[in-house]
């Protein structure tokens, strides 16, 4: 993570330095990696000229394991260590991972948390860890493109996507030591990848079908702004299904039974999704299928014939789309533009019951495997601050209801869905016996109302509140959920100010001891001390803190007195003299103590940002209605 | 103060606030200056949200003259008010069984809408006065508007299993 370039102790780095920060599509069937140079945005190619990496991994007894293409090309011989797909099992338990059955060939065992692991022949591996090795050979290979080492990353995330999956991915992303500068919604991306944002306003939807995920997202537009105002999908539906489809009804025409092994079902896949690849051009495509006793059928799969295997699936797109019209508020003729994403959206059938639904022509003209990542290597160069003056803004919703287990396994919903975030809410809460000292909590998200209707995303235990009777302690929990739609969860008993410890049990994903640990266990970490990877990390902390600090000097100075100046001016050269030693706890303390030196500075700009934009304003032109104002 | 406000302006404002704080802005900053980013915003979305609802900015208006709405402790309602609750809810349950569900829900959902804008109303002509008997009147017409939203969201329910 060499990205800050480190200038001498007390120098100011240049002030517009070139930095490279990556956008990341982690998609189910292909993941891509994008990046602006001379300010262009570009997707980058593997060493063959070759832009999608296939995401799938194959597990190895001795060595590292293999991804992509290499992993593809041997999957059908060693199917039980080729994983595919994974994206459909992030921050999925294993209840979840039953109800997809056939179509993951793996094995499947159960860890010590909820998460489902696979079995392969380097060990059990849960979905983070595989996702973590696609991350992985996608930043060696901007490293490698682009010739600097790259450590910030834009990743996008299906709009629809809860908790419990974004967090697995910000998880993949921390195990592959890739800084997630945000996690940017799907749709969100293909809009910016479209300048949507240099039009001044309108209403788009983003029809996003995928290899695994379908997500129908309304983006409203008004001058560079990018909101969210609903999002609604369907996790688990995508091309995938459709070769699935097409495979059965190969199996059933060629007269394959049911049974047919891990290896025959690969290769019946891979001709499914050839013939369907082919329809898009051709209005037939000839079969030849490699029986098990090896002899072979031939057969003949029509444009007219695969429309009615695929009408059923495509058809399942068409409610979401009705829903989120629904709770924009808007009908389909309100839409100004139609966006297509996601490879599935080739298929000629699929355009056509798009243009029908809405009554317009999709906007088809970027690649619609490439438009996401684009999108976010255009957002990644503007957080890295290659852009300062960029008045885009992407504002995000979460897209499902959080809500709390109440008596009887009733949800009471503490956060509406299309809620736009960051939120924080917060709710009380009672002790109902003598001297209770804990509270568990169960969040949960969804829109129904029985708590077994919706997914279970943690455990909250409160520790700590001092003993009372029952029903007088006043615990508040507050409920806060990031721009990336992450949630966290802090709480204080109200009447003594006591702050209750949260621990948190996530249901599906990792603790952060056990990313630690697999941060330790890791090869690529195992090859250093752990001590020289401490010290790296803190170093880079330091570093970023260093310049955040002098920048902020630098635009802000003047709101500070001489006195307030001095002290954070020794805090800063305190952090910049223990940088350029190798003593880790020394350069803990010293953040500490600039952070804290800094306190005030940092509310007092913020204040003045928040005047800056009411500047000029007075509360009383709130009001319209000509009526003097009361008070 | 009054009740009315132009939702245009306030979206625009709004907007320029989030341009200033969002914590896209922050991506590169200290986690100091990132964690009062996401405060920041977090208020603003939330000030938006209750500004834009008539309804809660109803409740938020009578807060800031030291209203309590009381819902916890005083749950009495105006009989006529409760009578016609009752009888809506009744017709929302004989909605569900009847043939024609769609367009006897809309015509619930724009009895309720009604219903709502002369609420809001009624709380705009007693909030303006700001004399006790005002208070007391704009009180009773905020929990009147909550009780009318909630079953304004049964019915987006019950339309949404329809579909």
């Amino acid at each position: 993570m060499a990205l800050f370039q480190i200038s001498e102790p007390g120098q100011t780095p240049a002030p517009h330095e070139r930095r490279f920060a990556v956008g990341i599509d982690l998609g189910t069937t292909n993941s891509l990696v994008a990046c602006v140079r001379s300010g262009v945005a570009e997707t980058l190619p593997d060493g063959q000229g070759r832009h999608l990496l296939p995401s799938v991994v194959r597990y190895r007894a001795d060595g590292e394991p293999v991804v992509g293409h290499e992993a593809i090309a041997v999957a059908h011989e060693d199917p039980f260590n080729t994983i595919a797909s994974v994206k459909r099992l992030m921050g999925r338990g294993i209840e979840d991972v039953r109800k997809l059955g056939q179509s993951l060939p793996y094995e499947f065992s159960r860890g010590d948390s909820a998460m489902p692991r696979i079995r392969t022949v380097a060990g059990d591996q849960s979905p983070v860890a595989v996702s973590a090795e696609i991350l992985k050979t996608l930043k060696l290979r901007a490293t490698e493109s682009l010739g600097v080492a790259i450590g910030d990353a834009v990743i996008t995330v299906p709009a629809y996507f809860d908790d419990a999956q974004r967090q697995a991915t910000k998880d993949a992303a921390r195990l592959a030591g890739i800084n997630v500068l945000r996690l940017l919604s799907e749709p969100t991306a293909a809009a910016v990848a479209y300048g949507l944002d240099k039009n001044p306003q309108g209403i788009y939807a983003i029809y996003d079908l995928g290899g695994g995920t379908f997500d129908i997202s309304l983006l409203r537009l008004n001058r560079g702004v990018f909101e969210v105002m609903a999002t609604a999908g369907d996790s688990a539906l995508g091309g995938d299904d459709m070769d699935h489809v097409i495979a059965e009804w190969i199996m059933r025409e060629a007269g394959i039974k049911d049974d047919a092994d891990h290896r025959q079902m690969r290769r019946l896949l891979r001709d499914a999704r050839a013939a369907k690849e082919m329809l898009t051009g051709a209005e037939r495509a000839t079969l030849s299928i490699q029986r098990d006793n090896n002899s072979h059928w031939e057969g003949v799969l029509t444009r007219a014939h695969l429309n009615t295997l695929v009408d059923p699936l495509i058809d399942r797109t068409l409610p979401p789309c009705k829903r989120v019209l629904r709770d924009a508020g808007i009908r389909a003729n309100a839409v100004d533009g139609v966006v297509l994403v996601g490879g599935a959206t080739r298929m000629p059938r699929v355009r056509e019951k798009v243009s029908k639904f809405f009554g317009r022509e999709p906007l088809a003209d970027i690649d619609p495997d490439k438009v996401v990542a684009i999108g976010a290597a255009l957002q990644a160069d503007v957080l890295i601050g290659n852009k300062r003056d960029e008045e885009m803004l992407l504002l995000d919703v979460i897209p499902l209801s959080l809500g709390l287990e109440i008596m009887g396994g009733m949800v009471e919903k503490i956060i509406p869905r299309n809620t736009t975030i960051p939120v924080t809410k917060a709710q009380d809460f009672t002790t109902f016996k003598d001297g209770q000292t804990a509270l568990l909590i169960h969040v949960v998200q969804g829109e129904r109302e029985l708590v077994s209707d919706c997914r279970s995303l943690a455990r909250f235990e409160l520790r700590g509140i001092p003993p009372m009777v029952a029903g007088a302690a006043r615990i508040r929990v507050s409920f806060q959920i990031d721009a990336d739609g992450l949630l966290s969860v802090s709480a204080k008993e109200m009447t003594t100010g006591v702050e209750s410890s949260v621990v948190v049990k996530p249901s599906y994903g990792l603790t952060d001891s056990e990313i630690e640990h697999m941060l330790r266990d890791s090869i690529t970490h195992a090859r250093e001390d752990e001590e020289a990877r401490q010290l790296r990390e803190q170093q880079v902390d330091a570093d970023r803190l260093i310049e955040a600090v002098q920048r902020a000097l630098s635009a802000d100075g003047a709101l500070l007195d001489s006195k307030e100046r001095a002290e954070i001016d020794r805090e800063l050269d305190g952090l910049i003299s223990a940088r350029a030693e190798n003593d880790v706890s020394r350069i803990k303390r010293a953040i500490k103590a600039l952070d804290s030196a800094t306190q005030t500075f940092a509310a007092r700009r913020m204040d003045a940002n928040i005047r800056l934009a009411l500047a000029g304003h007075k509360l009383e032109e709130f009001d319209t209605s000509g009526d003097k104002p009361t008070s | 103060m009054t009740f009315d406000i132009d939702i245009d302006d306030l979206a625009v404002r709004y907007r320029e606030l989030q341009r200033r704080v969002h914590p896209d802005k922050f991506a590169n900053a200290s986690d100091q200056d990132r964690r009062l980013s996401l405060q920041t915003t977090a208020l603003i979305n939330e000030g938006f949200h209750i500004l834009k609802d008539p309804v809660q900015r109803g409740r938020y208006l009578l807060s800031l003259r030291g209203i309590d709405l009381g819902e916890e402790t005083d749950t009495t309602m105006d009989p006529a008010f409760l009578l016609e609750q009752m009888e809506m809810r009744e017709a929302l349950e004989e909605v569900r069984q009847a043939d024609n569900s769609h367009k006897q829900l809309a015509e619930l959902a724009n009895r309720i809408n009604q219903r709502l804008d002369e609420t809001i109303g009624k709380f705009r002509r007693a909030f303006a006065e700001d004399s006790p008997e005002g208070a007391g009147q704009a009180r009773n017409a905020v929990r009147e508007m909550q009780f009318l939203e909630k079953m304004r969201r049964e019915i987006d329910n019950l339309e949404e299993e329809l579909i």
